[in-house]
Order: C-alpha cells, then sequence, then structure tokens
C-alpha cells in the first residue's frame, strides 16, 4: 500500500445522510483526519448519479470514502474497515456477545428501518403517504431498540464504551424528529441521545456542521 | 449426574431468506441445531406475544444458543438479526472462517452483503405487503427495489468475484446472496440472464452442500 496510507482519506458526504453521518461519527472517535467532498442527493436530480461521482463510485452512493487507495461503500462496511485498519479507539467491544449485541443495533437500525426511509424510497411510496410510513417503519425499529438496550445498555447503547451501536441510533434519531416521531415511549434511546449531544465526536459530525448544510438549517 | 446440553434453537420459516442465511451457517459449521417453524406468512406467528418475547423485532431467524465464555458457566441466550447471528457463530466457532484474511476483501464482502440485507432484502420481504392497497403495487414496489439491488450486485461481484462472491472463498457473502436470488427468481419472477456474474456464481452455489441440504423445499417439507 506504501504511499497510499499517507494519504487523507476523503469521504463522500451528504450532510443530512444518516448513513454518512455514520461514517463520519466513527472517522472523528477515532480521530482519523478526512477530507469531505459533498455530494448533494438534491441538486439537479441528484449529484450521485454524475460522470464525476461515477468515476469514484459507480454505485451512485453515499458515503463513500477513498482510504488506503481504495474506495469503500456501505457505512457498515467502512465503520467496520476502520475499526481493523485502525484499531486505537475501539468501536467494538471484546467481548463475542456483547459485539452481537453492537451488531444487533446496527443491523436493526441500517437494514430494518433506515431503509424503509431513505429519501428515494420515500419518493417511491408518494408526498401523501410518505410521512405516515417513515413514522411507522421508524417506530417498529425503535420499539425493537429500545428493548434491547433494556438488557445491554449501560451509559451507552452496550455498556459503558461508546461503540457502532451509538454510531448509527444518534442519525436515526434525528431521522426521526424530522419525521415527528413521538420519542417519548423510548426512555433510554433519549437519554443516549442526549448524553452523546455535545460528545465532539458526535458534535463534529453532525448535518449542521457540515460544509454543505444549507445556512437556513445550520445552528 | 449428567448436564443435559441445551440445544441451539433456530426460529426460523421456510420461505424466509435471512433465515436460510443462518441456516446454511450452521450447517457449514457443523452446529448441531433444531428449527422452529415460524409461520410469517399465514398464521403472523412473529406477531404474538409469545415469539416477541424471543424478538422484540417480531422479525425471523433468532437463534437461542449457549454461550461461548471462558471461566463463567454457559448461559442461554438469543441472537438476532442474521447478519449479527452469523458474525457469533464465526467469530465463536471459527472453521470454517466466512470472512477472508484481509480487511479489504472483508470490506468488499461486507459490501455484498449489506447490498442485500439493507438494500434489497427489507425492500421486499413479505411483511410489507399489508401496506400498499392493492397486490400489484406491493409486487411492482419490490421487484422495483430487487432489480435496482441486483445492478448494484452485478457491479460489484464483477469486481470481486472468483470462485465465489469474494476470491475464491466461501464467505458471509455467499450466504447472503444465494437466498436472495432464490427469491428474486421464485417470487419476483426476475430473469437473472441479465446478470452474467450473478446467475453463473448463483447456479454454482445452488450445487453446494451447504445450501442443497438447507435449501427452503426441504425445509418445507420436513415442518
Amino acid at each position: 500500500m506504501g504511499d497510499k496510507i499517507d494519504e487523507k482519506p476523503v469521504l463522500y458526504s451528504y450532510w443530512r445522510s444518516s448513513c454518512s453521518w455514520r461514517v463520519r461519527i466513527a472517522l472523528n472517535l477515532k480521530e482519523i483526519p478526512y477530507d469531505i467532498k459533498a455530494v448533494s442527493l438534491i441538486k439537479g436530480g441528484g449529484e450521485q448519479h454524475c460522470n464525476e461521482y461515477r468515476e469514484v463510485n459507480p454505485m451512485e452512493q453515499v458515503p463513500s470514502l477513498v482510504i488506503d487507495g481504495h474506495t469503500l461503500i456501505e457505512s457498515l462496511s467502512i465503520m467496520h474497515y476502520l475499526e481493523e485498519t485502525r484499531p486505537q479507539r475501539p468501536l467494538m467491544p471484546q467481548d463475542c456477545y456483547k459485539r452481537a449485541k453492537v451488531r444487533e443495533i446496527c443491523e436493526v437500525i441500517s437494514s430494518g428501518i433506515q431503509p424503509l426511509q431513505n429519501l428515494i424510497v420515500l419518493i417511491h411510496v408518494g408526498e401523501e403517504k410518505k410521512k405516515e410510513w417513515a413514522q411507522h417503519w421508524i417506530m417498529r425499529g425503535f420499539r425493537a431498540v429500545e428493548k434491547i438496550l433494556s438488557s445491554v445498555a449501560g451509559k451507552y447503547c452496550v455498556g459503558d464504551e461508546i461503540s457502532l451501536a451509538d454510531c448509527c441510533l444518534i442519525p436515526q434519531v434525528f431521522n426521526a424528529r424530522r419525521f415527528h416521531v413521538d420519542l417519548r415511549p423510548f426512555p433510554i434511546i433519549l437519554r443516549i441521545d442526549r448524553e452523546l449531544e455535545n460528545h465532539p465526536a458526535f458534535r463534529a459530525a453532525h448535518p449542521s456542521a457540515q460544509p454543505d448544510c444549507p445556512p437556513e438549517a445550520a445552528k | 449426574m449428567t448436564a443435559v446440553k441445551p440445544q441451539t434453537i433456530l426460529y426460523g420459516f421456510w420461505l424466509s431468506s435471512c433465515t436460510w442465511r443462518v441456516r446454511a451457517a450452521l450447517h457449514l459449521k457443523k452446529i448441531p441445531y433444531e428449527e422452529r417453524s415460524v409461520d410469517i406468512l399465514h398464521e403472523k406467528a412473529q406477531l404474538t406475544d409469545q415469539y416477541r418475547a424471543i424478538n422484540p423485532s417480531q422479525k425471523v431467524p433468532a437463534l437461542c444458543i449457549v454461550l461461548v465464555r471462558v471461566n463463567i458457566s454457559s448461559d442461554g441466550a438469543t441472537l438476532v438479526e442474521s447478519m449479527a447471528i452469523i458474525e457469533y457463530l464465526d467469530e465463536t466457532r471459527p472453521e470454517p472462517p466466512l470472512k477472508p484474511p484481509s480487511p479489504l476483501q472483508r470490506a468488499r464482502m461486507q459490501e455484498i452483503c449489506e447490498t442485500v440485507v439493507s438494500g434489497i432484502q427489507p425492500l421486499q420481504n413479505i411483511g410489507l405487503k399489508g401496506y400498499f392497497e392493492t397486490e400489484d403495487k406491493y409486487t411492482a414496489f419490490t421487484k422495483y427495489w430487487t432489480e435496482r439491488g441486483l445492478q448494484s450486485l452485478e457491479e460489484l461481484l464483477t469486481k470481486s468475484a472468483g470462485t465465489y462472491c469474494v476470491g475464491d472463498q466461501f464467505t458471509k457473502a455467499d450466504l447472503c446472496l444465494v437466498p436472495q436470488l432464490y427469491n428474486a427468481v421464485t417470487r419476483h419472477k426476475l430473469d437473472l440472464g441479465k446478470y452474467r456474474t450473478v446467475s453463473q456464481l448463483y447456479e454454482k452455489l445452488l450445487k453446494e452442500q451447504s445450501f442443497e441440504e438447507t435449501h427452503p423445499k426441504k425445509v418445507r417439507n420436513s415442518n
């Protein structure tokens, strides 16, 4: 790999994409410096479809991370790659069972909630129904997450160390609020969200702190 | 007194692609297990309180297994989410390994897995049916997202595949691919011919013992 290791990673990201946000948090937590190249999912039908971006990632998705001379996609895959290649500030517990619990929470969110409420799916569901649809899937997923947390959460999702589960949860809570989901039935989720709100790694990764955040949305 | 060894119990359904992934992994790792059918199609058994106590997500699969712990008495525990289950099995019963050795190859494997488990499966599962006004609308939706996913898989696999999805080693990516393609062909009536690498891999992988022995048709007949 040689020289490539010294090149700063580049994250292609959209300010409000929860999948991009997960990776931003993980990079920040592991103190990996990186550059951001913003890709608007909205402008001109979506910049992810343009030729320039297709050369980076033919799958036309965000996030993608150019690191160690390779382009990686899929947020969970990217986060696990970072975990394996940059083991400082680990984001996975040592114990196999706890690791399974972190993965459970990540998967409930990344396959049970997010795909059903992401931008392009909602366009298909239609303007009239999209809010109800999104709320339904978020609530269903959060009920499951809350239940898992009731047996494994400590200060954070799994015990008292921040993990990939927290990286997935916080962006999903933001989305839940966007869709006006009543979060009162999820006290543990709310507590963890509050706990991490002011953590520097999470703050720096927040949509409102992104270079492509529109001025009206910045805090 | 001989201690009675708790059994490994897989709660699943013959038609569920997520269950098939885990069933094939258990078979590969030669882990004895009992499968208990949760009829998610007709009876909606996943919605009962009894099953909710096993899996709060009300989905299949769920795996009840004795935890492998050192110096601590083993407890039974329930694991959910097929990817979390399979990774736990791989970490605690490492033979044969279901991951390639290098981080980059693992990333390529996970890209394929996630394309299936979050890019296709959730947008075509049986549980969505009730949320559409008509059967036609449901069919159109699930077919569309499966096609999109197949296009992505063809792109990824063209670069990564050797004998298997990632090089020449059977991995989690193969475990995810086959059940999803089975759905594409049987449930969504899609023609895989357009996707050269995908269809070649599918044809070859179906003959693997781990998929033959755990095939939905076999499971359906035994339940």
